[in-house]
């Protein structure tokens, strides 16, 4: 074996087992996230996290039942906003924008997209709290709403234009209009899809905790309504973990796990519910 | 200029149709149902028919033949304005449906009139019954009991019926690829058009499921008319009732089948359909 041969054969060596030790790296964070939140999160969760209300300061025990229903509203205000405008948008998009309008669209939302989450909060901060004087769910909800859209409209837009255009041609040459076939035939056939990328969307806006710290705030208690303070549980890990006391630092983790094990669950779940059958369509 | 031979000339009443986009015929003979005079065609700047002329006429099966990309299957989809679903498309010339401009007609009603079967058959992801009542529903049908009348009718008429009649409401996907294409047939004819256009329904076929649609085309021209694309010559030669032959976007011969077989006109009409085109 010549001296070249031997040397291209050890950096191909030395080349692979850097890739591959890399990829071991990514994969192997989630794991350890992961078992790092199972191991302190779950020594600290228990039944009364998910039902009590967070003790004052100085008891120890108590839960987080007012962030988690608190997220839950939250999320239910985002998709109120976010999903009609994205989904409509996406429609648009895919189905009547000419190609100018589209990349108009599809560029602006890309930018939306960019946009830091933080700067979403200080929107939301300005157009509701300021006018309204007080800190609320619907301003922590149009918050997250507003950074739903891009991935709504990108996603809905996606899934549309994976409908095979034969299928656009049938009910047109059946006498629908443009829009009833969009409404009857090409929409139904590309729905699950369009549902699951919205559930990723909301998944990913559940975890958001910057546009919420001067919009929703946070709340100790229940709150009544939609105009009030609401408690959310990124909120809650971000005042917990920072906070001086150990029994907050466990209640930290426990929610950690919590939100970390809903959106993961959401996630399969919706990654289930795509559809196999999208394929045959195509032929 | 190509000028399509009238194809009522052996039944003595002639109409002229000569080429040039300036005719403005009115009056048409009883015996055609779309009568077709100097239609020019673009896609954008380029031109992809040149001066077409052609009556075709009622419950008879027409069929288009030529080579890819003559510009057969682009004159079929302006019959029911299809080609409107492209960008950037412009026709020039008259098409009449029973006299009335087809180009100045309200496009829904002319596509209920005109209905229209795909190269791929497209059955929409719904059941079979679904996909049969879609044109019902979607023209404002009222009355379920007669829906599920129309709809048995319906694949009765494409001879689908016996094979779908336990699972209406399966998946329209869990159909072979015949019965799909019969199924679409059977989705056309359930708002009962005049004229059923069809784009090589074919081409997907083995010879029995074609054997089956030819079955079923020679049934149905009692009823409506039939314009039927192509590339098939025995297919072309054993259903049709008239022919048409286009090369490079001009319709160079139409007459009836029988004719253009035996006797065509033109050289090139005749080295394509014996095989030696080219």
């Amino acid at each position: 074996m010549s001296f070249r041969t031997a040397w291209r054969k050890s950096v191909n060596a030395v080349m692979l087992s850097l890739t591959a030790l890399c990829a071991l790296l990514a994969v192997s964070l989630l794991l350890f996230i992961l078992g790092y939140l199972v191991w302190y999160g779950g020594k600290s969760l228990s039944w009364a996290f998910f039902t009590q209300l967070p003790k004052p300061v100085g008891e120890t025990g108590g839960g987080m039942a007012n962030a988690i229903v608190g997220s839950g509203k939250l999320l239910l205000l985002a998709a109120l906003v976010g999903v009609p405008i994205g989904f409509m948008a996406g429609v648009y998009l895919a189905e009547f924008g000419g190609p100018t309008v589209a990349f108009f669209i599809r560029y602006t939302t890309d930018l939306l997209n960019g946009v830091p989450s933080i700067v979403m909060g200080i929107f939301a901060f300005t157009i509701v709290v300021l006018p309204m004087k007080h800190f609320s769910a619907l301003a922590g909800g149009l918050a997250l709403g507003v950074m739903m859209i891009p991935i709504a409209v990108r996603s809905t837009e996606e899934f549309l234009r994976n409908v095979p255009q034969t299928l656009r041609e049938g009910a047109m040459a059946l006498g629908a209009s443009k829009w009833k076939a969009v409404a009857t035939v090409v929409v139904p056939a590309a729905a699950r899809g369009i549902l699951t990328g919205i559930i990723l969307d909301l998944a990913r806006v559940a975890g958001e905790t910057a546009p919420l710290l001067f919009t929703a705030f946070g709340n100790r208690f229940w709150s009544s309504g939609w105009n009030q303070p609401t408690a959310s549980l990124p909120v809650m890990i971000y005042t917990y973990a920072i906070s001086p006391y150990d029994d907050w630092h466990r209640q930290a983790w426990a929610a950690g796990l919590v939100l970390l094990a809903l959106v993961l669950l959401t996630n399969i779940g919706a990654r289930y519910l795509l559809p196999k059958k999208a394929h045959v369509a195509r032929g | 200029m190509a000028t399509a031979t009238n194809p009522n000339v052996v039944e003595d009443s002639i109409q002229e149709s000569p080429g040039g986009p300036k005719v403005t015929t009115t009056r048409q003979d009883p015996e055609t149902k779309f009568c077709v005079s100097g239609l020019n065609f673009f896609y954008g700047p380029a031109q992809a028919l040149y001066d077409v002329a052609v009556c075709i006429p009622p419950k008879r099966i027409t069929a288009l033949i030529g080579p890819s990309g003559c510009g057969k299957t682009t004159f079929l989809r302006i019959l029911n304005r299809m080609h409107e679903t492209v960008r950037h498309t412009r026709v020039e010339g008259q098409i009449l449906l029973d006299n009335q401009d087809i180009l100045n007609m309200d496009v829904t009603q002319l596509r209920r009139r005109v209905g229209m079967v795909f190269q791929k058959s497209n059955p929409f992801p719904k059941s079979i019954f679904d996909n049969v009542a879609y044109g019902l529903r979607i023209n404002g049908w009222k009355g379920k009991g007669t829906l599920q009348e129309a709809v048995e009718n319906s694949l009765r008429r494409a001879a689908l019926w016996d094979e779908v009649k336990d699972k209406l409401h399966k998946s329209a996907y869990a159909l072979s690829g015949g019965q799909q294409q019969r199924l679409c047939i059977a989705r056309a004819l359930a708002v009962d058009p005049e004229v059923i256009l069809l784009d090589e329904p074919c081409s997907a076929l083995d010879p029995i499921a074609t054997a089956k649609i030819e079955e079923l085309l020679f049934q149905l021209k009692e009823s409506c008319t039939i314009v039927i694309v192509t590339h098939n010559m025995q297919q072309a030669a054993r259903a049709s009732d008239h022919a048409g032959f286009f090369l490079l976007g001009k319709l160079l011969e139409f007459k009836e089948t029988k004719v253009l077989f035996r006797t065509p006109a033109m050289k090139e009409t005749e080295d394509y359909i014996t095989g030696r085109f080219g």
